[in-house]
Parts: C-alpha cells; sequence; structure tokens
C-alpha cells in the first residue's frame, strides 16, 4: 500500500489553511463560470494562469496553485448542473443530459430533491475518479517509464484518432479543425533545428500562438456572440434548498445504487479514453433510461435521470486527469489548460512527474479529495446566491465578462496583440460551433502539438525514417493498431451501415 | 438580444452551405499557406532528421485535402438551412463592434477606462438601463478589477491618461 502513505504525505502538503482557503476560492469562481455563459471551466482556467506564474514560484506554490486551478474545474462540473436545473440552460456541455429530467423537476418544484440528487451524484462520481487516479496512475506512469519517442508519439496518435473516430457527424470536420491547431503549434521557432517557421517575417510571430489566448477567444468570446444570437431570456425556478429537502433526498438516494455504480463505470471509461465528460453524461443517460425500471417516465421529471449523467460526467471529469498526469495527454479541453500550466509553472507532466516531483502529484491527489468535499458544502449552501447571479441580465453580465477575457488574454503576455487575437480566435469559435466543427481537437492539438511533432521526428531519426518503428515491438504495435482502429472507425460504420441487410 | 423574437420570421442572411464553403476555402487558404511555407524549409531529410518542414507539410496537405472534401460534402447538401438570420447577424454584429472599438479603444485610454466605457456603453444602449445604475455598475466592476488585478495580484494592465492623471502608474 505504498500508494496509501503517499497519499497521507500529500494530504500534509494540501492541508494548510491558506490551501484550504484556495480550495473554497477556487470552488467558488469554478461553480460561478460553471453557471454562467461564456466563461467555462476551461476558459476559467485560461485566464488565471497568467495570475499564478507569482504563486507557483514561491517554495511549495506549485501545488498551491494548482489547488487553486483544479478547484475552479471541480466548481465548475458543479456549476453546470444549476443552470441546467434551474433555467434549462446547461452552462456546460456534459449538463446537456441533466437538463432531460433535472428541468422537469424543477418545474414540478422539485428544485431541492433535483439539485441534492445531482450535487451528490457529482460528488460520488468525482470520489470513484478520484480513488481511480490514486490507485491507477502511479501503476500507469510505472509503466510509462519506459515510453520512447515512438510509444509517446503512438499514445499522442492514439488521443487524436479516438477524437477522429468517436466525432459525431462528419469527421473531416474534426480533421481539419485539429490539424488547424497543430499548424498553429507549429508557428514560431521549430523545437528541434531552432528555424523559424510559418512566421513569414514577422515579428510578432515568432513566439507562436498561445493556447491560452486560443481558449479565451474560441470558448469566451465566441460563446458570447452565439449567446447574443439566441437572445438570453432568462425563466426559471428560484433556487431555494433547505437542510430537510436535502435530507429526505439522500434517504432515496441509495434506492438508485446499481445507476451510480453503472453511471462512475461508465464516466471512468470515457474519461480515460479522450471524449470525456460529454459523452459520458449522454452515453450513461440512455444506459440508464434502458435498464432503469422507471425508464419510461424518463424526461419527466426522474430524479434517476439526474444521477446517472451527473455521476459519469464527475467521474470522467476527473479520471480525464489520469492520462494528463502519467502520460502528459490530457483528455479533455480543460485538462490540456491544466497541462498547458504545468508547463508554464516548469513541471514536465509525464511518467517522471511521479518520480521527480512526488510532493507535487501527491499533493493535488490529495486536494482532489478535499477539494471535492468542500465543492459539495459549497454547492449545497450556496444555490440561492448563484440562482440570483444567473438572474442578472445579459447586457450588464456580457459586457463584464468580455472585458474579463480581454484582462485575462492581455495578461498572458502583457501583449495587445494577444487581445486582438483573443476577438480573431472569438469569431472563429463562433463560425466553427455553429457548422459543427468540433473546438477540442483544436485546443488539445494546439497543446499538444510541439511534443507530438518532436516524438514524432525523434522516433523515426532514430529508425532512418521507417514507419516501421510504429510497429516495432509489442507495446508500440498495440497502441497504433488500436489508434488505426478508431481511426477507421467512421469508415467501418458507414461501410456496414450500407452493407447491413435491411 | 432583441426583445421580440425574430429568429423564424427575419430572412437568412447567410445559407449554411455557403458558409461551409466559405470556411472550406479558407482552411484550404491556411493549409496551402502551411504547405508553402514547408517547402521552403525543406520537408525531406536533412543532417539531423527529418527537416523542419517535414511535419507541418503534412499537417498542411491533410488541411488541403479535409478542406476539399468539407466543401464537396457541403455542396452536395441540398437541405442545408440557414447559417444566421439577418436579425440574428444584426444581434451578434451589436456585440461584436463594441467589442472591437472596446479593444482599440484599449490603446489609447488603458483598460480600465476603456472596459468602463464599454460596459457603460453596452448596458445603456443594449440594456437602456438608467445612467445612475449605469454609472454604478461600470465604476464598481472597474474599481474591482483594479483592486483584484493591480493590487493583488500585481498583474500590470494597460493604463492610460487618467491612470497617470491620478497617480496610479
Amino acid at each position: 500500500m505504498e500508494e496509501l502513505q503517499s497519499l497521507m504525505g500529500g494530504f500534509a502538503i494540501a492541508l494548510t489553511w491558506f490551501n484550504i482557503a484556495l480550495m473554497f476560492a477556487g470552488i467558488i469562481l469554478g461553480v460561478l463560470v460553471g453557471v454562467l455563459p461564456g466563461l467555462g471551466g476551461a476558459n476559467a482556467i485560461a485566464i488565471l494562469v497568467p495570475l499564478t506564474f507569482g504563486m507557483a514560484q514561491q517554495p511549495g506554490g506549485q501545488v498551491s496553485a494548482i489547488i487553486l486551478l483544479s478547484c475552479i474545474y471541480w466548481g465548475a462540473l458543479f456549476g453546470g448542473a444549476i443552470a441546467s436545473i434551474l433555467f434549462n440552460i446547461p452552462g456546460e456541455p456534459w449538463s446537456v443530459a441533466t437538463t432531460f429530467d433535472g428541468y422537469p423537476m424543477s418545474q414540478q418544484g422539485k428544485t431541492g430533491q433535483a439539485l441534492t440528487a445531482a450535487f451528490t451524484s457529482s460528488f460520488i462520481g468525482a470520489a470513484v475518479g478520484v480513488l481511480l487516479i490514486t490507485f491507477v496512475s502511479p501503476v500507469i506512469a510505472k509503466f510509462a517509464l519506459k515510453f520512447g519517442p515512438a510509444e509517446y508519439f503512438a499514445v499522442y496518435f492514439l488521443t487524436f484518432a479516438a477524437f477522429i473516430g468517436m466525432s459525431k457527424g462528419n469527421p473531416f470536420k474534426t480533421i481539419v479543425a485539429m490539424m488547424l491547431g497543430f499548424a498553429l503549434a507549429a508557428v514560431g521557432t521549430d523545437t528541434v533545428t531552432g528555424t523559424m517557421r510559418l512566421t513569414f517575417g514577422i515579428t510578432e510571430m515568432l513566439k507562436g500562438f498561445d493556447f491560452l489566448i486560443a481558449v479565451i477567444g474560441l470558448f469566451g468570446i465566441g460563446e458570447i456572440l452565439k449567446t447574443m444570437e439566441e437572445g438570453l431570456a432568462i425563466k426559471g425556478a428560484e433556487g431555494k434548498l433547505n437542510m430537510r429537502v436535502v435530507w429526505e433526498t439522500w434517504k432515496e438516494l441509495p434506492k438508485y445504487w446499481v445507476t451510480t455504480i453503472r453511471s462512475s463505470v461508465v464516466g471512468c471509461m470515457m474519461g480515460i479514453v479522450p471524449g470525456g465528460a460529454t459523452p459520458a453524461s449522454f452515453m450513461s443517460y440512455g444506459l440508464a433510461q434502458r435498464f432503469s425500471k422507471n425508464g419510461k417516465n424518463f424526461r419527466n421529471g426522474e430524479i434517476e435521470g439526474v444521477v446517472a449523467p451527473e455521476t459519469a460526467a464527475h467521474a470522467a471529469g476527473t479520471s480525464a486527469l489520469i492520462p494528463m498526469l502519467t502520460l502528459g495527454v490530457p483528455g479533455s479541453p480543460t485538462a490540456a489548460v491544466l497541462l498547458g500550466a504545468l508547463l508554464i509553472w516548469g513541471l514536465q507532466p509525464g511518467p517522471l512527474l511521479f518520480v521527480e516531483q512526488k510532493d507535487f502529484v501527491w499533493g493535488l491527489i490529495a486536494s482532489m479529495y478535499l477539494g471535492n468535499l468542500v465543492g459539495l458544502i459549497v454547492v449545497l449552501t450556496t444555490v440561492p446566491w448563484f440562482a440570483m447571479i444567473l438572474r442578472v441580465p445579459f447586457s450588464i453580465m456580457g459586457p463584464v465578462i468580455i472585458v474579463i477575457c480581454a484582462i485575462g488574454a492581455y495578461t498572458v503576455h502583457s501583449s495587445m496583440l494577444d487581445v486582438w487575437m483573443m476577438l480573431i480566435f472569438g469569431v472563429v469559435g463562433y463560425v466553427f460551433s455553429k457548422l459543427n466543427y468540433p473546438l477540442a481537437p483544436l485546443v488539445l492539438a494546439l497543446v499538444l502539438g510541439d511534443r507530438a511533432e518532436e516524438n514524432f521526428r525523434n522516433a523515426i531519426k532514430g529508425s532512418q525514417g521507417d514507419m516501421g518503428i510504429f510497429f516495432d515491438n509489442g507495446l508500440v504495435g498495440t497502441i497504433t493498431a488500436l489508434a488505426l482502429i478508431l481511426l477507421f472507425l467512421p469508415v467501418t460504420t458507414a461501410v456496414w451501415a450500407k452493407v447491413k441487410p435491411k | 438580444m432583441s426583445d421580440m423574437d425574430p429568429q423564424h420570421e427575419s430572412p437568412s442572411a447567410v445559407s449554411n452551405r455557403s458558409m461551409e464553403i466559405i470556411v472550406a476555402a479558407v482552411t484550404f487558404a491556411l493549409g496551402a499557406l502551411v504547405i508553402s511555407d514547408s517547402l521552403r524549409l525543406g520537408i525531406g531529410w536533412g543532417d539531423e532528421g527529418p527537416k523542419a518542414g517535414y511535419f507541418p507539410f503534412y499537417i498542411g496537405l491533410i488541411i488541403c485535402i479535409g478542406s476539399v472534401v468539407n466543401a464537396v460534402l457541403a455542396s452536395l447538401n441540398r437541405k442545408a438551412g440557414s447559417f444566421v438570420s439577418t436579425a440574428q447577424l444584426k444581434d451578434v454584429m451589436r456585440a461584436l463592434v463594441p467589442m472591437v472599438l472596446f479593444v482599440g479603444l484599449i490603446g489609447f485610454l488603458g483598460l480600465y477606462v476603456a472596459g468602463a466605457v464599454y460596459i457603460a456603453f453596452f448596458m445603456r444602449w443594449i440594456g437602456k438601463y438608467s445612467w445612475p445604475k449605469v454609472a454604478g455598475v461600470s465604476l464598481g466592476t472597474t474599481i474591482a478589477f483594479f483592486v483584484v488585478f493591480d493590487l493583488w495580484f500585481k498583474v500590470p494592465l494597460v493604463k492610460g491618461p487618467l491612470e497617470a492623471l491620478l497617480g496610479l502608474n
């Protein structure tokens, strides 16, 4: 039980008053951005990364900084449910499935039950995810220590192939979005040879495109433009929640233990495979609907229909950090931004983190247990306030959010050019999301582009250009083969649909 | 943010199909740009393994191929609806144009003053709030930003003439 010992050490590091205060601050901020349109988890963390530069330089400060940022992540996961249940507006994509039964429940006057069920399931899902992180990630990290460039590239390839294979709609849109991310990542100095690439003689292009700017623009500004277009009229229930209702609901929840377990498993599996929380929540909702004896009543305000997607979304959101920490491969845009933050603080995510930065890793893992507990307490006690913030008209909230985005973009490099870039990315984000070009693979490619390319080039340099290196041994061969299978999944399913007798 | 619900009545400004083809054309052009610069850098094998243009060349190539496929798929799709109606486009522009002006103003007025002006303008123009409310919210949030960013986190933002006058630089 080496892990338990490390975990205890982690608690010793994470449990300072300062860190606990940061946890509360992070969770409250996270719930806030999860509730508001235009400020998701990924985007809010991107805005705050520059503010943590100073904090991360102090001794032990990296742990504090990651606690702040990861708690924003947990908070955003919790916050998504509030807007879904009260106003039928999913604050985050993974909360869409929560609206199916959450909103009807609140229409029937069962807001308290719906919120309690959502928060509690979220907490349980996250707890399962954190347990998985505690016991599985050291094993994966140990295993990954043997990885060479070929294995790493194969893992990146698998990540990106999964996005293409599991994309809804036209896979070529996913491919184009992803490759644009790679192209943007290539701009600037080539990390291997030091030559200037794709700068076209413009000095400002030398430093390349910063993913933080892209995230703030694509998700923040893009979302605001979409909200403007849709014309947000908020009508919804009061966010009241008293302890008696919480208690009554808690007594009822153990009845749904099968759904909870199933949803946790679905969530953890989907979280490790890139694709993340959103498909996990839908899949788990679908399964619950099929297998529950109340399945017919789903979409009419069934509490189980809130339990299933929330458990899965949180389990997935949490376990998405496993590949991020152990392999340096984030499974979601938010995990990608956290990974970028680690790189900025001078930490190399990957298996060596578990050897060289034990304090950091276990401090973070311990903080996840506490952070989610803090999250549950915060959301159960503060829902009415967040519901009030949601009622603030968009003509006030909109410009304030945009000013925050501009400040966030500016502070990355203290450069006005970045603020203009943010606007351009915002328009791109608006057009892309309206045409169903996925934004997540673009961001992931932008973050991972340089590392993927470096490993690819080192791998084929070693083999003198022979692509056989990616099938050289059982390990790398298996990963590559899996990636290829996923990559051609859209083709095979399309062919199968044609061939299959009707 | 229109007061009425114009989405259903107002005519389409751009069809989904045209927008798909425009976007595909733009991504194709970007792909071609990447290819051209990669060719300049060399896409073959150098002294230290693959040259700097090797990886981006294939990225550019895939972008171009994908863009062509997207354009063809879009032009084959006969029942694509409207990308944006004129009323929606007007709403988006009502957000976008002030946003661009705000970013433009930052250079002259500094981030705080430009932000306050922008929030006030938006509240008055779109939200039709009374002047006291407009002043309260825009000044209040700006002061809050100043306290958080300048005083608390000590990240200096762009300052303008007003801050110089007040000696806050």
